[in-house]
């Protein structure tokens, strides 16, 4: 596998160099020279008009699938409880189904995991259940060894998994194990009909970029992704599907490491990732008292409290408020940032909110470009005003 | 104690300029930095060396101008580093990173602890960690913000998840992650920058780690990108107008208007 230039054919036109999308060709000599970094995109070679530029990929035998079919969903649970980002996942899931004409299933670890037919209603065709007191918490070693030896048995062509904390800790263990591609926090999700394959679509460098990821000959293609990004389906409980119970081979794995404690954060009354309205606050307010204004707002609306990362750096909030690239992606019905300028990564998280509302005294800051309704004033101004408003009405 | 630290090497910044003509990256005039996640990673190496005793290798897998990250790490504490670099290993994703990595852990005799960056800023996947984990047999543990206690063989640890904080307990060898929570990493001493000088940094190709060429690099890698493409902001934003009264009386109409309130 590799690229190389016909440097017979090379005419040092340099066009080459102006679409790479990784600026890694350089003209030497009059002859276009790839440099170390490249993906094998291909935009190089679309763009040379006098096939120059050669990509030979090791031609794996065009059968991929090689006896793996059907669509699995990871449904993660916590407390016994399905998380919302499985139902987001059925949603999609059942669409790349459909476009296969593959089936839908979701796998799921857990203990009296409540409302398990709830997965039938949102789109699986069935659940594979391994009902265990072991796997009441979280066990990533357990999770592992099972969902390789599932996947191993029944041989699915994908699997989606939510990018949570669990899904981006233990999904790469069973890729390593089966030696297949794996593409984190996905946003974008596709079949390319014609190949069968799976188009991952990601943003990279903090969100400046989005890439389009495949996974070509092996099997199962998988990803994760961000919770609040597809939105779940209305459940149909009148939906059939089949319920198998798979058995948990406990002396066959155990588990390396023990969770001796844990402690919950209680400062988040309302969970960010579930929330229809947010409100967050970022470095304008100063000082950590200032939060109380947010907080104020965030009661009158019955709001859950979101914060960027630079007060969470400075301490004034728990990390578990932060939303972001390396926080929670978020999708309310409305967000409303305060003294946020909108760094990139901040934007990341909440680019699938429906309403964002930004208050800034900056007039430039790149909160307002994707803001549905901005307010250029100072916030200690302006939230007090609107709390005001609210309660008079 | 003995450590290993897994660096990488990244662009200085994810502000990447767009050459409107071409809709591509503009990539000079950035410099390469030591990836900033992976900063904690080392710098808690360099602390639990401090207190028990044993040496810190950093190791990187890149071009060979990474070197030049290796040597800072000296500078702010490590022992020993190593750079695997080969134009054999270019073009890996996660899965043939670790496999790599791997594959020149295995050589450092006696290890106790693996540390990664939770990410790095440029791939932002985070799964090189947990996949090297795997392929050393290794317990792994994401998301580490405190290191309790750590006995012979045995290392007691707090993380960081959604719903809040896990205490967990795991044997040695282990494979973590750090988050920023962890500590602060200190500037280099000046010892350390004239110990990094005169450092002599090994270079260990895929011909000196034996390693399975159809494992590393691209033929290694399960995944490749296809396409790459500038997010479209497609919000115009529309500012409110008129004094602060009246745009909060707007603004509270519109809210009213589509019902989210």
């Amino acid at each position: 596998m590799g690229i190389k230039v016909d440097l017979d054919k090379c005419t040092g036109c340099s066009i080459c160099v102006s679409v790479c999308p990784f600026a890694i060709i350089e003209m030497i000599d009059d002859k276009a020279q790839i440099q170390e970094g490249c993906t094998l995109c291909g935009a190089c070679q679309e763009a040379c008009s006098y096939e120059a530029i050669l990509i030979e990929v090791t031609t794996e035998t065009p059968t991929p699938n090689n006896g793996h079919h059907g669509i699995w969903v990871f449904a993660e649970q916590r407390d016994g409880r399905l998380k919302n980002v499985d139902y987001e996942l059925l949603a999609k899931g059942r669409e790349l189904a459909d476009t296969l004409k593959t089936d839908l299933s979701a796998v799921c670890f857990g203990h009296n995991v409540s409302e398990i037919d709830q997965l039938v209603a949102y789109g699986a065709d069935k659940v594979y259940l391994i009902n265990n007191p072991a796997l009441v918490a979280n066990q990533e070693d357990l999770y592992t060894s099972e969902l390789t030896r599932l996947i191993q048995e029944y041989r699915p062509e994908i699997l989606l998994a939510g990018a949570t904390s669990l899904g981006r800790s233990f999904i790469p263990r069973v890729a390593a194990v089966l030696r297949t591609g794996l593409t984190a926090d996905c946003t974008g999700l596709d079949i390319d009909t014609e190949k069968r394959l799976l188009l991952q679509t990601r943003p990279t460098f903090g969100g400046n970029i989005m890439a389009t990821i495949i996974c070509q000959t092996r099997r199962p293609q998988m990803a994760t992704v961000r919770p609040r990004v597809f939105k779940k389906n209305t459940p149909n409980n009148n939906r059939q599907g089949q319920i198998i119970k798979v058995d948990f081979k406990k002396e066959a794995v155990t588990s390396r490491t023990k969770l001796l404690s844990f402690i919950e954060d209680i400062t988040e009354k309302v969970k960010l990732e579930d929330a229809d309205i947010i409100v967050s606050g970022g470095r304008g307010l100063g000082k950590p008292e200032n939060f109380k204004l947010i907080e104020e707002l965030g009661g009158v609306l019955g709001a859950a409290i979101g914060s960027s990362r630079p007060p969470v750096d400075e301490g004034w909030v728990a990390y578990s408020h932060q939303v972001g690239q390396t926080g929670k992606t978020v999708g309310p019905k409305l967000y409303v940032a305060c003294g946020i300028s909108g760094a990139v990564q901040h934007l990341a998280g909440i680019s699938t909110s429906e309403i964002i509302i930004a208050i800034n005294k900056d007039p430039d800051a790149p909160i307002f470009e994707i803001a549905t309704y901005g307010i250029v004033g100072d916030l200690f101004q302006v939230v007090p005003m609107i709390i005001k408003k609210l309660k008079s009405e | 104690m003995n450590i290993v630290v897994c660096l990488k090497q990244v662009p200085g910044t994810t502000q990447v300029k767009i050459n409107p003509q071409t809709n591509t990256l503009i990539r000079q005039d950035i410099k390469n930095i030591v990836n900033p996640f992976d900063t904690y990673a080392l710098e808690e190496g360099v602390r639990l060396k401090e207190r028990y005793g044993g040496k810190v290798t950093a190791i990187s897998m890149g071009p060979p101008q990474a070197e030049g990250m290796l040597r800072e790490a000296i500078a702010a504490g490590a022992d020993q580093t190593i750079l695997l670099s080969d134009r054999a290993f270019a073009g890996a994703d996660t899965l043939a990173t670790a496999y790599t990595l791997a594959q020149a852990i295995k050589k450092i005799e006696g290890y106790d602890l693996v540390i990664c960056g939770r990410q790095t800023i440029d791939g932002d996947t985070g799964q090189v960690g947990p996949e090297l984990a795997e392929e050393l047999g290794l317990p792994f543990i994401a998301y580490v913000n405190k290191i309790e206690e750590t006995t012979t063989g045995q290392m007691r640890i707090q993380r960081m998840i959604e719903e809040g904080h896990e205490l967990i307990e795991t044997p040695l060898p282990a494979v973590i992650s750090v988050v920023k929570e962890i500590n602060v990493p200190r500037l280099p001493s000046l010892r350390g920058i004239i110990k990094a000088k005169d450092a002599i940094i090994p270079v260990w190709t895929a011909h000196n780690l034996g390693v399975d060429p159809s494992m590393v690099g691209l033929d290694g890698s399960a995944t490749r990108v296809v396409k790459i493409f500038f997010p479209e902001r497609v919000r115009h934003g529309e500012k409110l107008q008129g004094d602060l009264e009246d745009q909060v009386a707007s603004l509270i109409e519109k809210l009213r208007k589509s019902r989210v309130i």
